[in-house]
This record gives C-alpha cells, sequence and structure tokens, in this order.
C-alpha cells in the first residue's frame, strides 16, 4: 500500500535557511543542504525548500544549492518560491530538483501549468495554493505568500490546476498556518474527495495527533511542515512510530 | 569500474550521476556504441514517453546496442518499460528484453490516483534477485505498469500486483527509482555495480 507521506519544509533566503533551528549535532543548522540531508536520514519522505529571496543574485545562490542538495540528498525533493516562468522550472530541474512549485505566477497565467507539464511532465509540477477561509465560510486564493486577495476559490482554483495537468495540490491554509491547532481537515478532505491528484496539506501542524488527522479525517496524501520540525518539537521517527501504532501506512 | 549511462531523449538522469557518485562511481553519459560495449555496467534510467523514447533510440541505433549487451545492464522506470516487448503508452514496440506487454494503470477507486507516486512496498518472489531486493519501501513515480510474470523479481500492490523489478540474464530492471529510494536504494544500486 502506498504510504503516506511526511515533508519538512525549508524556508531558504540567501542560501540560508530562515527560521532558527535548534538541530544541536549540526554544525552548521542554517545549511539548507546540511539540513536537508540530516531530515532524510531521520526518515522524512520529501523535501520541499523555498526560495524566499527576492533578488536576482539570491536566485543563483539558490539554483547553487539547488545542486548541492540534488548532490547530497538520495530522497525526492520540490524546489519552489519565484518560478514565474518555464525558464525558472528548467534552471532548477537542470540543477537537479525532482518537482517544482509554482504559486502566484500560475495563479496569474494559468497557462503556466500547461506549459510546465506539456514539457516535462506532470509528475514535476506541484501547484502551490495559499487560501484563506472567509468569514462567509467561502476559500479564496491568495497571491503573493498571502498578501492579495483574488476572487478565485480554492476548489474551483484546484480543480482547473488538476485539468491544465498538474501533478499534485500542495495547499496551504492560511487561517491555520502557524496556529499549531491542527489542519484544515474539512477543506482538505473536500479537495481529495473531488480531486484525483495527491494532496499535500500544509499549515497548522503542532502535535503528532495533527498529523494523524490530517491522514484520516482530511485524506490527505502528504502532510508538510516546517518549525515544528526545526525546533525539534516533534521528531520524525517518533512521528512516524506513533503513525505506524495509528494504523497509518508510513515507510519506517 | 567503467560505468555508462545510455544518453537519450528520456530526462531527469541527474539523480541517477548524483547517486553513482555518491557511491563512489563517476559513469560516463554516452549514446556512443563502443563506450557502451566497453563499460562494466550500463544504466538505462530515465523519464519520458514511451513512443517518442523508442523513436530515438531507433533513429539513433541504440535499440539494437542495448538488446546485444553483455554486460549486467539495469534499467529504471521507463527503463523497466522500453526493456519489455509492447507498451500501451502511444502503442509502442519496445525493445523485447522481457517478453511482456506494459499497461496503463485503471483506477478501480477514487483512492487510486494516477500516476502512482510516493514510497510503497516492495515483496520478494521466488525468483531471488541477484541484487538482493530487501522488503523495504522504495519510491516509484509512474503511470504505466509491467504485470506481474516469470521475470518479476519483486511485486507492488497498487491497484493490482505489477512487478517493481525485473531479472533475466543478464538484464535487470526497477519500475521504482533505487536513486531516490535513500539508503535501501543505495544499497540495491551498490549491489547491481558489484554483480
Amino acid at each position: 500500500m502506498l504510504a503516506k507521506r511526511i515533508i519538512p519544509c525549508l524556508d531558504v533566503k540567501d542560501g540560508q535557511t530562515v527560521k532558527g533551528t535548534n538541530f544541536v549535532h549540526l554544525r552548521h543548522a542554517g545549511d539548507p543542504v546540511e539540513l536537508g540531508r540530516a531530515y532524510c536520514e531521520q526518515g522524512a519522505d520529501e523535501l520541499v525548500f523555498l526560495d524566499i529571496t527576492a533578488s536576482h543574485e539570491g536566485r543563483k545562490t539558490f539554483t547553487d544549492m539547488v545542486s548541492r542538495v540534488a548532490e547530497a540528498v538520495n530522497i525526492p525533493f520540490t524546489v519552489g518560491g519565484g518560478v514565474g516562468a518555464l525558464a525558472d522550472v528548467d534552471r532548477l530541474l537542470s540543477a537537479g530538483a525532482d518537482k517544482v512549485s509554482v504559486n502566484s505566477a500560475a495563479l496569474r497565467r494559468p497557462d503556466l501549468i500547461d506549459e510546465i507539464t506539456t514539457h516535462y511532465g506532470s509528475q514535476v509540477c506541484v501547484v502551490a495554493i495559499d487560501a484563506r477561509q472567509e468569514e462567509d465560510g467561502t476559500w479564496i486564493c491568495y497571491l503573493n505568500g498571502g498578501r492579495i486577495p483574488t476572487e478565485r476559490s480554492l476548489f474551483e482554483w484546484a480543480h482547473e490546476a488538476q485539468e491544465r495537468g498538474a501533478g499534485e495540490i500542495l495547499f496551504t491554509s492560511m487561517n491555520h498556518d502557524g496556529v499549531k491547532t491542527g489542519f484544515a481537515n474539512d477543506a482538505l478532505r473536500q479537495l481529495s474527495d473531488t480531486l484525483s491528484i495527491p494532496i499535500i496539506a500544509s499549515g497548522g501542524a503542532g502535535e503528532k495527533e495533527h498529523f494523524r488527522d490530517v491522514f484520516l479525517q482530511g485524506r490527505a496524501d502528504a502532510a508538510l511542515a516546517a518549525s515544528v520540525f526545526h525546533f525539534g518539537e516533534i521528531k520524525i521517527p517518533e512521528l512516524k512510530k506513533y503513525l505506524r501504532t495509528e494504523g497509518i501506512n508510513i515507510r519506517l | 569500474m567503467k560505468v555508462a549511462i545510455v544518453k537519450y531523449n528520456a530526462g531527469n538522469i541527474y539523480s541517477v550521476v548524483h547517486a553513482l557518485k555518491r557511491l563512489g562511481v563517476d559513469p560516463v553519459l554516452t549514446d556512443d556504441e563502443a563506450e557502451l560495449r566497453s563499460a562494466d555496467k550500463v544504466l538505462f534510467p530515465g523519464q519520458g514517453e514511451a513512443s517518442q523514447a523508442m523513436s530515438y533510440l531507433r533513429a539513433h541505433g541504440l535499440d539494437r546496442v542495448i538488446c546485444s549487451l553483455t554486460q549486467p545492464v539495469l534499467g529504471i522506470c521507463i527503463g523497466q518499460q522500453l526493456m519489455c516487448r509492447h507498451s500501451e503508452e502511444g502503442d509502442t514496440d519496445c525493445l523485447g528484453i522481457f517478453p511482456v506487454e506494459v499497461f496503463r494503470f485503471r483506477p478501480k477507486r477514487h483512492e487510486e490516483k494516477v500516476p502512482h507516486m510516493g514510497w510503497n512496498e516492495l515483496k520478494c518472489t521466488e525468483l531471488v534477485s541477484p541484487l538482493h531486493l530487501p522488503a523495504s519501501f522504495v519510491y516509484f513515480v509512474h503511470s504505466f505498469y509491467v504485470p506481474v510474470c516469470e521475470f518479476t523479481t519483486a511485486v507492488t500492490d497498487y491497484i493490482l500486483p505489477f512487478s517493481a523489478a525485473l531479472h533475466r540474464d543478464n538484464f535487470y530492471a526497477t519500475q521504482f527509482h533505487p536513486e531516490k529510494s535513500g539508503a535501501v536504494g543505495e544499497q540495491i544500486l551498490r549491489n547491481f555495480l558489484s554483480l
């Protein structure tokens, strides 16, 4: 049976991981390559590296980092952040990334998804969606890391992304992100029940139980988290053992 | 040891190159017949579409070369599919090293998503592979599969039981990506290199 995936996410700026970490055994905890390799050894199923640099020089540094990750890491990894054109995808795949995530640029110009999947196949194209549940209960997509609201509904956009060839949806609930009270399981379940591509849940992990719930209630295929892993609040080997005892199919 | 990787139009072979380098091997990427024949081991990896890949291999005479290699050859992912007789993908005649057909996954339930992507388990068959395949999780990304047949050395269950690995004479193949399957995959590659 296909295993549910646990995915640590690393935000990278100017070649360094942004959020502090307390990986006490790492000499350079800020080095995304070393951190990625440590997660690999702990049993992470995939890694995600997001470039949060705005500058041109930063982009080059990030691409260099992608090459070093590809050399060092023996599990699949996705890279994203600021991917605006096919040339960016080409640059990142050539550097050795397995998948590329697109977010605002695809929402602004959905043809980008078709272009990526036609050139490289669906399996490389992860469509990342930041959405917030408004007071009337509707889920609205946001641009630019959650700064600019759009008119698009989460479910409608996710469906269009699938039709255009997206290989996976990475859904971040802005209501749940950073709150550590669990994932957006109702919305995730609706996505999972209506789409035929894998759903990666993001935003809200605080306790081990939240991962159990996102798989059992939210029916997510994978769960992504950052700070709970970086700060060692949840250790991946313990999390995976726990999920196994809860009857969830997990790679140990 | 000289290790060659077949150079053709099925993309993303970087991860295989990096994986071999981590094992201390510096592979040559080549479509040259003499180079391929003189290698101690040949890898035939890739992702891509079967009919385009076969057209390219035929146009460059690589179909004939690959089939007549005598050293250990390892096909990975679409490499395994191309080593079969025929693929449903693009109704393509393939290399025929394994006399079996390749089919597209047909999901029976909503939860069965295609492509089959992620970590899934190997179950070894009675045909023991010299690659010493372990009963472990390995990483898959594919929409087409090889049915279980007399050359199957490991089975994985997704929608139906299919061939996760094949072996016939000097030809080995895996549907999963050993180069992306963590320590387990690294060991399988090491076992191939020490055949």
